[in-house]
């Protein structure tokens, strides 16, 4: 059983955790990630290490509660204790001082920005962060994120901070203000990333992305993990998880995103109405004792 | 091969042996087997068993040891059994096989053991295999054999890594924790038995099985450490230099799954079988939603290939309620290496067999899921360097049948990871490691075998590798004390 350390919401819906694992702790580089497990009959789900402590053998990790998994992982707390913990996962992100490195995230993406972003600005580059989201209430990391880079800029949906508009209406903003990125990585959903690839690819500009493609084992033994980049078929937890934007087929990606919805949404409603269940129970008990 | 004659209890005169017809194996009835994940083969009663030991005429040359890698005394623990004392028939298989129960299951015994019984010359071969699970099974319920009859030995002081639990692995461990060193197992998945519990349905091998073989190794003194991927969490020189691991076992399998490389093999619903049989077996997907692991359930599933994994997948499939789930083919049914009984129970099960077909395309609808499959028909050739005729393509016979789910079962290659992190040690073009007849690899302390020597081969081939690899480990360990001292 591996502990948490610490749990606290950051942003509705978004939960961070504090982990105990000090080999992970120690290994991990940024663009890696883990695979856990709830519990003993759960899925295993990939989760980017959006930080980490290697003298105090922590790893810190930002869930946004999506479906059946995520949502129970998000129902935990300080002290509890999660099933299993394995990683560090993946090819670290290959790091050089290009000049000017943006990095564009949407929603829990800021988190597995964070990482990339400290990154980069310590190997010498100027760092511009793009932050994006529906709203400003899901807005996450932020401040982290203004610690580690040269400037912050947002953009949400629905104009409630920031610029009102998509990450992509900032990139274009910062071409017209002169700024021509020499770099860009961009993590989010995948239909952010597609419209970040395809507007850099008219641009120009070398641009990264991260694949949430579904995973089962995370080692390269399964394949779930498989995309479609310049047209060879490549294992997301092994060979990534990032890889060129300009040559990923998000559709393809896109429709096996989608391959268990209907299971995973009868699976959710499965869990909500047991958490229902639960709540209810408990009030009753409330109602009893009181 | 020499062997002492076993004393013989068998009383059963010797012309009359022959006469003993081979005790058939009890089974689930295929129609209710084929909805359930119970296991199919239910194990000889204790008299079926006896009846069966009896038939064996104790050769004077036992050519069966020969067909088996390990060279079980067989015809020592089939005396044993007619004697009615079975704890002391399964001690006897474990002098040469710590994993009885499992191999007595899965072996391919036609081609090994019983293939060159010589009972088999003119009559049936002696059911080896299904003594030898017999005995096994009669010593787990009744009080750990192995256990009891293990005395601790004096500490060594030194310690050995296994990268990896199956069979290769596991083997390694029960030798050396024998030999006093301090023994841990490192598997990157979340449960032990490599291909046993990811691959291996539990109708074919119940999991129970693995976990106490586990459990014993543990209580022996083995440590087991889950979530734990050497080359990534630790590099072996880490383990080595850090950690003080004095030798290193690699026993890491063949688990990276091929592809076909044809258009529409990224469809949804299309599976390599190691993804399909994981999310089956590891992870429980036959029991969803009740565990979290969604697998697909198929109307029409064909599977592509025609060795265990392809039987596995196909029954697999069947189980969770395909209306037809077909066995897709290139070469003939002669050529399968699955072994026999897996293609007969599939056949019982209800399993399609269309051989000499191949697909070369998988077409799909607008939500990007599988719905066809074009294949074309072939015919055999001339034998190819496996020895066996070669599938050349019919011209014209190409034709497109529905299907909503796509296993390809047509073997694995190589996990990179170790060569990537470890470059000190060599593999070969095929991304195997690269190691001699005791396993030693290219870097000093480091030994291998099993599949990732092997390439896919069979549990009791890496077994025997690993039993191999132990000694050589063991004599490795006692020169560097000698050097050292
Ligand atoms: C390398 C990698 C790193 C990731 N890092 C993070 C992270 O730091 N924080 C975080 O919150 N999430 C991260 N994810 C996504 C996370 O793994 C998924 O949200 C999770 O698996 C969903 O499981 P679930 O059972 O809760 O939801 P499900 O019920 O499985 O899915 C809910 C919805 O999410 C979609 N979905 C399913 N699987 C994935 C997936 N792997 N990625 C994206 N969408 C998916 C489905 O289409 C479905 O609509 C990462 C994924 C990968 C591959
Ligand atoms: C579906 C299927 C059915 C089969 N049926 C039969 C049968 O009926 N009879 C038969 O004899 N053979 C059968 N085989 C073949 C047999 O299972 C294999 O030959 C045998 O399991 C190989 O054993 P191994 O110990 O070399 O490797 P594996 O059993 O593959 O175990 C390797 C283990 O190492 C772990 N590992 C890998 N890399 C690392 C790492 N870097 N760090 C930590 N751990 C790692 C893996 O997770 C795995 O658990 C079958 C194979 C499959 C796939
Ligand atoms: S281990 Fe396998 S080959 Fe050897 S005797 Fe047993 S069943 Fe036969
Ligand atoms: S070859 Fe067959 S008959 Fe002869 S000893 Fe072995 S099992 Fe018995
Ligand atoms: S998740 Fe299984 S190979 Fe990538």
């Amino acid at each position: 059983m591996y502990k948490i350390i610490k749990a606290e919401f950051i942003a509705p819906n978004v939960k961070s955790f504090i982990l105990e694992a000090p080999h992970i702790a120690k290994k991990r580089q940024a663009g890696q990630f883990i695979i856990l497990r709830v519990h003993d009959k759960g899925e295993r789900i990939p989760i980017t290490i959006a930080d980490s402590n290697a003298k105090e053998g922590w790893i810190n990790i930002i869930v946004q509660g999506l479906g059946k998994t995520s949502a129970h992982l998000n129902t935990l707390e300080t002290g509890d204790h999660l099933q299993d913990l394995v990683g560090p996962l993946g090819l670290p992100t290959h790091i050089e001082n290009w000049g000017t490195l943006v990095c564009m995230s949407g929603g829990v993406g800021t988190a597995e920005a964070l990482p990339i972003a400290a990154a980069g600005k310590a190997a010498g580059n100027r760092v511009i962060s793009i932050i994006g989201a529906r709203n400003k209430e899901l807005i996450i990391a932020q401040e982290r994120m203004s610690e580690v880079v040269d400037e912050v800029r947002i953009s949400t949906d629905d104009g409630s901070a920031g610029r009102h508009g998509l990450v992509t209406d900032v990139l274009q903003d910062l071409m017209d203000e002169g700024i021509i990125p020499d770099m860009i990585v961009a993590i989010g959903p995948l239909p952010m990333m597609a419209a970040v690839s395809n507007q850099t690819k008219a641009l120009g500009i070398p641009t990264m992305v991260s694949l949430n493609a579904i995973m089962v084992d995370g080692t390269g033994m399964c394949g779930a993990c498989r995309a479609t980049v310049g047209g060879k078929t490549v294992f997301v937890c092994v060979d990534g998880p990032e890889f060129d934007g300009h040559q990923v087929d998000f559709k393809e990606l896109g429709s096996r995103q989608k391959m268990y919805k209907q299971q995973e949404e009868e699976s959710h409603k499965c869990f909500l109405e047991r958490q229902m269940k639960k709540m209810k129970a408990e009030q009753m008990k409330e109602e009893l004792v009181s | 091969m020499k062997h002492e004659r076993p004393q013989s209890f068998n009383t059963v005169p010797m012309k009359e042996r022959l006469t003993i017809p081979r005790q058939a194996m009890p089974e689930q009835d295929a129609t209710v087997r084929s909805t359930n994940f119970l296991e199919v083969n239910l194990g000889l009663t204790p008299e079926q068993a006896v009846i069966e030991a009896q038939r064996c005429i104790e050769c004077k040359n036992p050519t069966c040891m020969e067909g088996c890698p390990v060279s079980i005394k067989i015809p020592d623990f089939i005396q044993l059994i007619c004697n009615q004392d079975f704890i002391g028939a399964a001690q006897k298989i474990k002098e040469d096989n710590s994993l009885p129960a499992i191999c007595g299951r899965v072996c391919p015994q036609e081609t090994q053991c019983e293939e060159v019984c010589v009972m088999g010359r003119r009559f049936e071969p002696v059911a080896i295999g299904r003594l030898e699970r017999f005995v096994a099974d009669y010593a787990m319920q009744h009080g750990n054999g192995s256990l009891e009859s293990f005395e601790k030995p004096a500490s060594t002081g030194q310690k050995v890594a296994i990268v990896g639990s199956g069979p290769a692995g596991l083997a390694v461990a029960s030798d050396l924790i024998k030999e006093g060193h301090e023994v841990t197992v490192f598997e990157a998945l979340h449960e032990f038995g490599g291909v046993l519990v990811y691959g291996i349905p539990e109708f074919r091998l119940p999991k129970e099985i693995l976990r106490q073989e586990v459990a014993t190794l543990e209580a022996k003194g083995v440590k087991f450490v889950k979530n734990f991927i050497v080359g990534r969490t630790m590099t072996i020189q880490e383990l080595m230099a850090e950690e003080g691991f004095d030798a290193v076992f690699l026993g890491l399998g063949a688990g990276l799954p091929r592809f076909m490389n044809i258009p529409g093999e990224n469809l949804n619903g299309v599976y390599s079988a190691n993804e399909f049989l994981t999310r089956s077996n590891l992870m429980r997907g036959y029991d969803f939603p009740e565990w979290d692991t969604p697998l697909y359930r198929a109307k029409h599933a064909i599977i592509v290939g025609g060795g265990n994994t392809a039987m596995d997948a196909v029954r697999t499939a069947k189980r969770l309620g395909a209306d037809e789930a077909t066995i897709v083919y290139r070469r003939s049914e002669e050529e399968m290496p699955a072994r026999n009984e897996e293609i007969h129970h599939a056949k019982e099960e209800g399993v399609k067999f269309m051989n000499l077909v191949n697909p070369i395309e998988f077409i799909s609808n607008e939500q990007g899921s599988v719905v066809a499959a074009k294949c074309l028909r072939m015919e055999l050739g001339e034998p190819d360097d496996s020895g066996r005729r070669r599938p050349i393509p019919m011209e014209g016979s190409e034709f497109i049948m529905d299907v909503d789910m796509v296993v390809i079962a047509v073997g694995n290659g190589s996990n990179p990871l170790i060569a990537q992190t470890t470059p000190e040690i060599q593999t070969n073009k095929w991304g195997n490691i690269v190691a001699d007849e005791d396993g030693r690899t290219s870097m000093e302390g480091v030994f291998a075998g099993g599949d990732i020597v092997s390439g896919g081969a069979t549990v009791i081939l890496a077994m025997g590798a690993g039993r191999k690899s132990a000694i050589a480990m063991n004599e490795y360990l006692k020169t560097k004390v000698r050097n050292s001292a």
